[in-house]
Order: C-alpha cells, then structure tokens, then sequence
C-alpha cells in the first residue's frame, strides 16, 4: 500500500509537466477549432480550383514524420524565419521555446484529426434542412449559426476532444520546434522523455505513462459521452 | 397570377415548362413519379441555383433570365411544405414555428400565431420535440411554420405521399381549411389525383419535363393529357355544383350542376352545400332514343360535342344543361348509334355511382 502512495505521489515537476499538457492541449484545440470548421466546410460544400492539393496539404502533418513538422514550423516561425522574424519585430512575440510555441505545433499536428471530425459532422448535416431554412427567410450566416452549426455540434465536440486528449501527448513537433524547457515547454511527453535519460528515472517514468494512459482513455469516453448526449438532445 | 415559364436540364431530363395560374386559388401539378414536378417547384422556390426563365408573381419577378434577375430562395417569401417535413430537430415545435414568423421583415400580421395554431390544432405539440411527432403530426407543424413565415406563395411537394390512407385522411382537412381560411396562393404537388380532387381550382399536367394541360379542374378532367396519366377508367368529368334539396325519404340529394339537376344519394349532404362531383367516364350510359322504364335516377338531355378514340374504345364529350360531360363506350357502339358531332343523347348516370366531393 505504501508503494502505491509512494508510486502516485506526483512530484512538482511531473505535476507542472500536467498543467503544462493541459494548458498547451487546450490552446491547440481553441485556436485549431474555428479555422477546422471553416476549412471542413470549404472542402464539404465548396468546389473550387487546387481543392484536392488544398485537401493533401491540410493532411499532411498526418503523414509527416513529426520532427518534420517541427523543423517546418522552426523555419517559418522561428525569430529568423519569415513569419517569425515579422512577429517578433512588430508584435514582440517569439513562439520559439514558449508555451504558446508549443501550442501551435500541437495544433498544426492535431488540425488533421480535427477538420476530420468537422467533415464527418457537416456531412451528416441533412441539407434539406438547410434548403427549409432558406424558403423560412434565412441567409447563408443565418443558416450556418441556426441550423448547420448545431446539428454539427455532435461531430465538433467530439473532434475537439479527441484533438485534445492527442495534444496532450505530441512529443516529435513540440520539442523540434520549442525545444524542452521544464515550466515552458516540458509537456508529459516530454518530460516522460527526460525521465528516461535520467538515471533512476524509471519509476518517474512509468507514473508519467499511465498519467498519460488515463488521460487519453479519459479524453476519448467524454467525447462519447458528450456526443450521445448531444445527440439525444438533437432527437436523434 | 402565378406566370412560370422554366427550362432546365438535368443529364438526360429537360424540364421545360410554362403555365399562368390564377391567384389566389390552388394550383395543382399533377403527374406521375419523376415528371418534373418538384424540380420545377425547387426553381419557382430559388432552391435550385441554375434554371433558366421566367417565375413571376403579380408584378414580381423572381426569376427573369432575359433580365438577369436570379432572386434568393431567402428573398422570395415562398412558403414551402416538404414531402418530408423537414422540421428542425434541436427546436421544439415551437421554434420551428417561430423559426419563420421571426424573419418576416416589415409587418407581422399581430394573432396569426394563435391563429394557425388553433387552425391547425397544435397546441397541445407547441412544447414537444419533432422526433417525437407523428407523421401527420409532422405536416401539420410544417404547414404552420411555412404559413407564419407569411409566404406570398405556398408550395406544397407531395405534403401527403409519406403518410398511410389514416394519415392523409387526417391532415387533408387541415389542408382544405388552410385554403379557405387564408387567401395564399398555392401550388400543390401530387400523384394522387384524389387529393387534387379535394383541393385543387386549377390544374397542370405535366408529363416528362412538359407541361400537357392546363386549365381550370373541370376542363382538364376531360383532356387526353390526363387520361394518359390516370388510364380510361379513372377519367370522369369533374363538375362544380351545390345541394339544393335533400330527400330524407328518398335518400337523395339534388344537385344543381350548370342549369340541370344531377341525384345522388343523401348521405350526410346538407341544402346550401357546395359539392363536387366527378362523374366517372365508364359509369355514363348514352341513348340516342329517350329511354324509359329504367331504375336509373339521372337522365340527361344532351348533344354530342366531340369523340376522342383510344384502344378501341370512344371517349364521347356530352354538353348537357350547360356542363360537359364524358362518357366512354365502345367504337362498335359509337358506329350502332351514328354517334357524331351534334347528335342528341340522352345521358344515364346512375345516383349510387356519384360520388361527391364537400368543396
């Protein structure tokens, strides 16, 4: 019984790598969710031209070794990089190395998942409906805010939280693009990583494990939860 | 008067239609499965983005390619009743009636809420959710959130077609108060020729993608275009009368029909009624020679104005008491009798075989 204790007994540093997960996967789903929606809806509703090579590159981060798209990121958002450079001359803000930084990579990693789980939600949306809300009066914003957005909202909630139980976990982008700083950008992957180069880290590591183990398990039931929920609500 | 005239193409499929129709009144499209008639209500709606043509309502044009005038569906204040109701499942019955009624710009009519409700009997629903509806249930909701949006035109797709014999029965007489009580225009949409029967002053005919006939109910029960969607044995004139006299003891009514007077049996008829009467083709007997000693109650006098063949068998137009009637016999009898274009007949119709219509 005392080595449970002793085994769950976070310390301060495995603790602030948890807030840090959940702060960071948070703010990868809030700042993925509105521009997941909208390039989900462009893709389901919308033929234009280059859509295909527009589809493929909103996958990519999918099929890239993630170090990749950190390395990407490093380049265009670095202080040196084009849109980097801009940001910090004219705004002071640098992503490198920051928690905000480790944000966005989660986000460019998880925005696949995500405008997945938009499309599947929009393309369940009986346009019928749609079509009755127009003969009753409403315009295209009306539409979407009354009719469309809610009927997707099974489909949206259940994205986002998939989205972030995985964004508490990306490891190769993060640390490619922010590097490992404990209070900055040391998430529990990271730290789980740090642990295992450490000599006697191992219980340190295992506790990091199933901390994460519990979350992702935790992440995927509410989204279940939430979407029979919604649906029922829905009358469906 | 609604004035369409639309033309568009669908892989194969042209729809190429033109008709006016008088408004207010119900305008019925009328043909079989796949003929068009939804595509042409979806560009009389703006629900289809291409379509080319003319819709006009009154002095309103909504469609006008010459002119380059392609109003928005959100724009044309057309009330539009779903062969699937198409209620908005996370509002309850409530908000989809309120759905409409709070887009109307300018002026809402102050009691029509109470209004419909009572007219279409949806109190008692106002706070359910629609999955929980009946299928008549359904239709009456979208009726009500399709007429508070206060249309300046109502279409109705096939409003009954998702509902069994019980369920229609049930909400047709919504329909018909609906159509009496608010002086919208409508445009109803059926394969049933029953329920145009019961709701309809004028008719189009359509047959793939064309329009075939058009004109008031009764002209078109007679026309070749009908008949080659509902077969002989459904064609029948359809005539406009009203119950003069009812006979307890007799067990007939007496309808006057143009200037003659048709017997049909009493039933529930009440004197003062407005009715309609289709009198089927098959069931009229013509004489050339006043017959006598027969059982059969109605015995017109009238004069042969045409004779259309098909199959072997003759489709005779009779003119009596200033209402025409159609009578199907056989090209042997039309020959026996040296039926032609002017003869004199007498018309047998028998009471038991007339079936009225409370208009």
């Amino acid at each position: 019984m005392g080595n449970l204790t002793d085994f769950m007994n976070l310390g301060e540093a495995e603790i602030s790598a948890l807030k840090l997960s959940l702060a960071v996967a948070a703010r990868s789903v809030a700042m993925s969710l509105v521009p997941a929606i909208c390039i989900a809806w462009l893709l389901t509703r919308r033929r234009f031209p280059g859509r295909t090579l527009f589809d493929a590159m909103v996958h990519l981060p999918l099929v890239l070794p993630p170090v990749v798209v950190g390395y990407l990121l490093l380049l265009l958002l670095g202080t040196r990089g084009p849109l980097g450079g801009f940001l910090d001359r004219h705004f002071g803000v640098q992503l490198v190395f920051t928690t905000l930084g480790a944000a966005i990579a989660t986000a460019v990693m998880s925005f696949p998942l995500m405008v997945r789980s938009m499309r599947i939600a929009l393309e369940n949306v009986d346009r019928g409906l749609e079509d009755a809300a127009r003969t009753l009066g409403a315009g295209p914003w009306d539409r979407f805010v009354t009719v469309t957005l809610p009927l997707m909202m099974p489909g949206v909630l259940a994205g986002a939280v998939t989205a972030f139980a995985a964004g508490l976990g990306e490891f190769g982008a993060v640390i490619t693009f922010v590097s490992n700083i404990p209070g900055e950008t040391r998430t529990l992957p990271l730290a789980l990583y740090t642990a295992l180069q450490t000599p006697d880290g191992n219980a340190t590591a295992a506790r990091l494990a199933m901390l994460s183990l519990g979350l992702g398990l935790a992440g995927l039931l509410i989204a279940e939860v939430l979407a029979r929920g919604l649906r029922r609500w829905l009358g469906r | 008067m609604l004035s369409v005239n639309v033309q568009l193409q669908r892989g194969d499929f042209t729809l190429d239609a033109r008709f006016d129709a008088p408004t207010p009144g119900v305008t019925a499209l009328f043909g079989r499965s796949g003929c068009g008639k939804t595509s042409l209500i979806n560009v009389i709606a703006g629900l289809t983005a291409d379509g080319a043509g003319k819709v006009c309502l009154d002095d309103e044009c909504w469609l006008d390619t010459p002119a380059d005038i392609r109003r928005r569906a959100e724009q044309r204040h057309v009330g539009y009743v779903f062969q699937d109701a198409r209620l908005f499942p996370h509002y309850s019955v409530r908000g989809n009636l309120e759905y409409g009624a709070r887009r109307v710009k300018g002026t809402v009519t102050a009691g029509l809420f109470d209004d419909v409700v009572a007219l279409l009997g949806l109190s008692a629903l106002l706070a359910r959710r629609p999955g929980g509806l009946s299928g008549g249930e359904k239709q009456r909701v979208a009726l009500g959130r399709a007429l508070l949006s206060q249309p300046r035109l109502l279409l109705l797709d096939e409003p009954l077609s998702s509902l069994d014999a019980a369920r229609r029965e049930e909400v047709l007489p919504y329909l018909e108060r609906l159509r009496d009580h608010f002086a919208i225009p409508m445009v109803y949409v059926s394969h049933q020729f029953d329920e145009i029967l019961r709701l309809a002053t004028h008719v189009v005919v359509m047959d793939a993608g064309r329009v075939t006939a058009t004109g008031e109910l009764g002209s078109v029960s007679r026309s070749s275009a009908l008949q080659a969607i509902v077969g002989a044995d459904a064609m029948g004139a359809v005539i406009d009368g009203r119950v003069t006299s009812v006979d307890a003891a007799s067990g007939l009514a007496e309808v006057a029909i143009g200037q003659g007077l048709l017997r049909v049996p009493a039933g529930s008829l009440s004197p003062g009624q407005d009715l309609r009467v289709q009198l089927l083709a098959r069931d009229l007997i013509l004489a050339v020679t006043e017959p006598h000693g027969l059982s059969v109650r109605n015995q017109l006098r009238g004069v042969v104005r045409g004779i259309a063949s098909s199959g072997g068998n003759d489709l005779v137009e009779v003119e009596c008491a200033g209402v025409t009637l159609l009578s199907r016999v056989t090209g042997a009898a039309t020959r026996e009798l040296e039926l032609t274009i002017g003869t004199p007949v007498w018309v047998l119709v028998k009471a038991v075989s007339v079936s009225g219509l409370a208009h």
